[in-house]
């Protein structure tokens, strides 16, 4: 089988988030970039996978040059080689239209991603690949079994999980405990380096979606200190100050 | 504007979250909203209360159990017919797919994770949340159509009006639109939903272990709250993995957020930040919950717990 994986360059969650240029542009100042925690998710589950079913693990990402170290972590966590395609991400509509372009070239039958990405936290992008190869598309998936032609897969809903059924080719946008996230080892690191990374053109889109700013959210007020002794104060500050009882 | 509203349901009720997504509607437009599968007839007319003109009622018993492909193609032919400049939906595990779908579909411009009321004032703009609560985007919707999911408290559901007449909705499904199959269901029944909730009790390894979520779940109780917990719980299993709240699990953002026992590493902030009050209890005065919240107590969670439960009784 050949399994794509669509992985997001994306800051460490650690990161404090500031915007320069009268707040237009993310400022990556003294940012650390990492897989998406989701799509870290998703890697780990293909490489599994991948071991289990002997099929081949591709990993790809829609971005500008920069991000060529998270698609080099991703091979030396065990992906068999890369793509690139070579634009910034403008839009989720615009980044689906290069993975199902990508998709079809390749004949991928299983296209992994994670649930959501966390600087946009769309969580649209597998769908819309979803509708314009005209698959299913399953999210958030915390467990995806393979017997033969079918994909067995638990999904999140509130409160519970559904268990669902589909024939390959499909999508899904996987989280936590679908696996457990992988570490690359030495050798794995050292392999990576010549393991193929193609770098491709994108093909043109028209965008539906323009950002025209960011904002942070206002600064929190001082906490309050209550004492242990004193709970019932709490409780009436709860009622009459915060007026959320 | 003509706005179509997706009215998810679930066991026959509509979900509070679509409520919102009516009063949303009705902010910036003329509102029909649509129901799919076995939904209680009330329950439907009821929608009118909240903003809805007309209410579409697609019966088919397989729309029952929310398909992604199925319900997506039932809304795509439903903004067609009801000539929708926008379709508005609660950000949910099928309402965000569906509209992810439907975009494509129609060709929409698409905004999830919306946080509040659009400016018309000169194009389309919504706020949207983005960096997991750390940052708000206003983002431009271009295309005629617009595809829309708000997250909570984006509108505040209110009654503005009397029941609404519900139409059938006819509609013709392919076997392609059930590709995907459902083949049972786990749920909590009678729980609250986390992700709805007002009030939410939360607990994290300070809890030192399963046995002890009794007191809490006594406290979540008194508050008629929903309970939550950390990563590393449900991790452990302690707690199931659908309460397990922040970067990598559910975003809430209910009136007040009660966390015992849990440091507040960033990664969980990040699914609390929007959280109206949050309260922390935790036997480390250093811990870095204290500086995201608004009031703090610093003591010990076996008893502060109850003590708790017992002044919030008092106070009703
Ligand atoms: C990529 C990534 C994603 C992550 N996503 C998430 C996420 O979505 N959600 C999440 O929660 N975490 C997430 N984490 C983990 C996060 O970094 C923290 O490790 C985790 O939140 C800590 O959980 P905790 O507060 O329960 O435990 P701890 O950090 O161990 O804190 C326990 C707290 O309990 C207090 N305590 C101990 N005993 C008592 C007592 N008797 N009474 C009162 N207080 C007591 C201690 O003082 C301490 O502050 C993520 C981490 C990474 C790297
Ligand atoms: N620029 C990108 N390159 C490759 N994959 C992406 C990109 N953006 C999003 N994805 C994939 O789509 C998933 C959902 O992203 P989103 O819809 O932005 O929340 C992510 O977890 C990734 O798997």
């Amino acid at each position: 089988m050949k399994i794509l994986v669509c992985i997001t360059h994306v800051p460490d969650t650690t990161s404090k988030i500031n915007f320069l240029d009268n707040n237009t542009k993310f400022d990556a100042n003294g940012v650390q970039f990492i897989i998406g925690p989701y799509d870290d998710y998703a890697l780990a589950r293909a490489i599994e996978l991948k071991e289990s079913t002997g099929s081949t693990v591709t990993v790809l990402n829609v971005g500008t040059a920069e991000t060529e170290p998270t698609l080099r972590k991703a091979l030396a966590i065990g992906a068999d080689d890369a793509i690139r395609v070579n634009a910034e991400p403008a839009d989720s509509f615009f980044v689906a239209s290069q993975i199902a372009e990508q998709a079809k070239a390749g004949g991928y039958e299983l296209i992994l991603m994670g649930r959501e990405s966390i600087d946009y936290n769309s969580g649209v992008v597998h769908g819309i690949v979803g509708e314009m190869l005209g698959i299913p598309s399953v999210s958030p998936v915390m467990k995806l079994d393979i017997e033969g032609t079918k994909v067995k897969m638990a999904r999140e809903i509130e409160g519970g999980k559904e268990y669902v059924e589909a024939n390959l080719p499909l999508v899904a946008g996987c989280q936590e405990p679908i696996a457990e996230w992988k570490i690359p080892n030495m050798r794995g690191i050292m392999s990576a380096k010549t393991k193929p990374l193609k770098v491709v053109e994108p093909k043109a889109v028209d965008s539906g979606v323009k950002v025209q700013k960011f904002e942070l959210p206002p600064p929190k007020g001082a906490v309050k200190m209550i004492s242990a002794d004193n709970v019932g104060e709490l409780v009436t500050l709860l009622k009459n100050e915060a007026k959320v009882l | 504007m003509n706005v179509l509203v997706f009215a998810e349901s679930d066991e026959g009720k509509i979900r509070k979250a679509s409520l919102e997504a009516v009063a949303y509607g009705k902010a910036i437009g003329n509102v029909t909203a649509i129901a799919l599968g076995n939904v209680d007839k009330a329950e439907l007319e009821n929608l009118g209360k909240y903003g809805a003109q007309k209410v579409l009622h697609a019966k088919d018993d397989r729309l029952s159990h929310g398909v992604i492909q199925a319900y997506t193609s039932v809304l795509a032919k439903a903004m067609d017919d009801e000539k929708a400049d926008v379709l508005v939906l609660a950000n949910s595990s099928l309402g965000t797919p569906v509209a992810a779908r439907v975009a494509a579909k129609a060709g929409a411009s698409l905004a999830t994770n919306v946080a509040d009321l659009p400016n018309t004032s000169g194009g389309f703009t919504v706020k949207k949340s983005i960096y997991t609560g750390k940052a708000f985007a206003q983002v431009e919707l271009k295309n005629a159509k617009k595809v829309i999911a708000i997250r909570k408290n984006a509108a505040e559901a209110k009654e503005v009006g009397g029941m609404a007449t519900v139409t059938d909705y006819p509609v013709t499904l392919s076997d392609a639109d059930f590709a995907t199959k459902i083949t049972s269901t786990e749920k909590a029944t009678g729980d609250i939903l986390l992700p709805e909730a007002n009030i939410v009790v939360s607990g994290g390894r300070g809890m030192k272990g399963p046995e002890h979520w009794g007191a809490l779940e006594a406290l979540a109780k008194t508050l008629g709250a929903a309970t939550g917990c950390s990563k590393p719980v449900s991790d452990m299993g302690w707690r199931p993995h659908h309460e397990h709240v922040g970067q990598t699990g559910v975003k809430v953002s209910p009136q007040l957020y009660i966390a015992i026992g849990i440091s507040g590493a960033i990664q969980h902030l990040a699914g609390v930040n929007s959280s109206k009050c949050i309260v922390v209890v935790n036997k480390d005065p250093e811990a870095p919950f204290f500086k995201a919240a608004d009031y703090g107590i610093v003591g010990d969670a076996f008893d502060v717990l109850p003590k708790l439960n017992e002044a919030i009784k008092a106070a009703k």
